[in-house]
């Protein structure tokens, strides 16, 4: 099918962008890569009348240091991700997920900021950045503001920004080298939406060792201290989580997250990254 | 609100400078095949999943039916048209044809983008990687054995060809 009508502004500064959205009476959109909402408005699903277009704006492209953390501009591409063209904080972790993301053609168009504000509980960046407490950079009209990554995501396609509220970048601590982590997603056929997401991230040094279920319908499940997990395969505690994550006994869905979760704890175990 | 929306856009298409007014909410591909009669470019699913409509933008393969083509003004198109000149596209469809890589050709236009992306972008992909980099683009006519044929053959041709290069420069 094809998209309703829309109207179309791509300006070259943030404010602007904010300035059309917000005189929009919440039927205008940010978009970037259109890789989620395009499909979305295609099928009209999502019928915004107004469409802003934030690839204009360098400022959302820009990535930098700040003390013991690193900040990715919303506007990131995956395949930028995928292909090392941005500086990896993440011992490898971002562009092994971002290898993963659907196929090379979207990749190349679709972004992180982009894939975050459409909050999937299915996507891949959503539940990363659960596992590696991202903090969320926002601009509004009201100014800038930061939200955690446990405020992030209300439910499905829906996050804490507001109607007018622009994802500007995310925020994420370097990982030592001493960390491991692991990355373990199910899909019926590579680049589909994931059927079950398990996560693992730890790090001896600083004493964090947390793990995500994910692909629920739900925000991201986070186990925060997954140490007991990550010491020996215990088949009751892992039922006690995925119940917790609201998973039902004897599902579908349980089994292939169980599966899921195990895997990754499995290959966090083993050190064990990319496959590559 | 129901007026049509239509606004001027500049891009070059097939290393063609092109102008046109477009409506916000017409995709590239149909861009490309209603307004420019360039209809090489094969429509399937229109939700980015199929892959049939893929081309390339500013030089990266991109889904035509999920990109609008108002953002793609100052951008380079390439559709499938305008590979003629272009050597290792011709490499590939000779491989198409020897490995029988197609059968309806319905996903061809996109399975040349992908495979092009694949053997300039991956030299050293192995089968298995091939097969991996062909999930976004479907084939309903079992073309997935000659697709990989194919696409092994222009590899290690290549991978051929720079050696001898090698070869001859030491």
């Amino acid at each position: 099918m094809k998209a309703a009508r829309f109207d179309y502004f791509k300006p070259a500064d943030r404010a602007e962008a904010v300035r059309l959205v917000a005189a929009s009476d919440g039927m205008g959109k940010f978009v970037s890569g259109n890789q989620s909402l395009g499909p979305m408005m295609n099928l009209r699903l999502a019928q915004p009348e107004l469409l802003v277009d934030v690839r204009g704006i360098a400022s959302l492209r820009e990535c930098r240091h700040e003390h013991d953390s690193f900040v990715i501009g919303a506007g990131i591409t995956h395949a930028e991700i995928e292909d090392r063209r941005i500086e990896d904080v993440t011992q490898g972790l971002l562009p092994f997920v971002a290898a993963g993301i659907a196929y090379r053609a979207v990749r190349n168009r679709g972004t992180v900021g982009g894939s975050l504000a459409h909050a999937d509980p299915a996507a891949d960046w959503i539940n990363v950045m659960r596992l590696l407490d991202a903090q969320y950079l926002v601009s509004g009209p009201a100014g800038e503001r930061v939200i955690a990554s446990d405020a992030w995501m209300a439910g499905a396609f829906t996050t804490a920004l507001e109607p007018d509220e622009l994802l500007t970048a995310v925020r994420i601590r370097r990982l030592a080298p001493t960390a491991r982590w692991s990355y373990y997603k199910f899909n019926r056929k590579p680049g589909e939406f994931a059927e079950a997401i398990g996560a693992f991230y730890d790090d001896a040094v600083s004493g964090v060792c947390r793990a995500v279920i994910g692909a629920i319908d739900a925000p991201p499940f986070l186990i925060a201290n997954a140490s007991a997990l990550l010491e020996r395969d215990d088949p009751a505690l892992l039922a006690q989580h995925l119940e917790h994550a609201g998973l039902e006994p004897g599902s579908y869905s349980y089994q292939v997250h169980r599966v899921a979760l195990e895997r990754a704890a499995h290959m966090a175990r083993e050190h064990r990254r990319t496959p590559q | 609100m129901s007026d049509t929306i239509k606004k001027p856009i500049e891009l070059v298409i097939n290393r063609v400078k092109v102008t046109a007014v477009v409506e916000p909410r017409t995709h590239l591909a149909d861009f490309l095949r209603e307004q420019q009669l360039l209809c090489g470019t094969n429509i399937g699913c229109e939700q980015g999943v199929c892959g049939a409509c893929t081309l390339l933008v500013d030089g990266v393969p991109t889904r035509s039916c999920i990109t609008p083509a108002i953002a793609c003004a100052g951008a380079q198109v390439q559709s499938i048209e305008g590979f003629d000149e272009d050597p290792l596209m011709a490499q590939l469809r000779s491989a198409f044809s020897a490995e029988h890589a197609l059968q309806c050709g319905y996903c061809t236009p996109g399975m040349l983008m992908t495979a092009r992306d694949i053997v300039s972008r991956l030299p050293d992909a192995d089968d298995a990687r091939v097969r991996l980099e062909l999930s976004g683009n479907l084939c309903r006519c079992t073309g997935y054995v000659g697709l990989v044929r194919a696409i092994r053959r222009v590899l290690d041709a290549r991978r051929g060809v720079v050696q001898q290069t090698d070869a001859v420069s030491v």
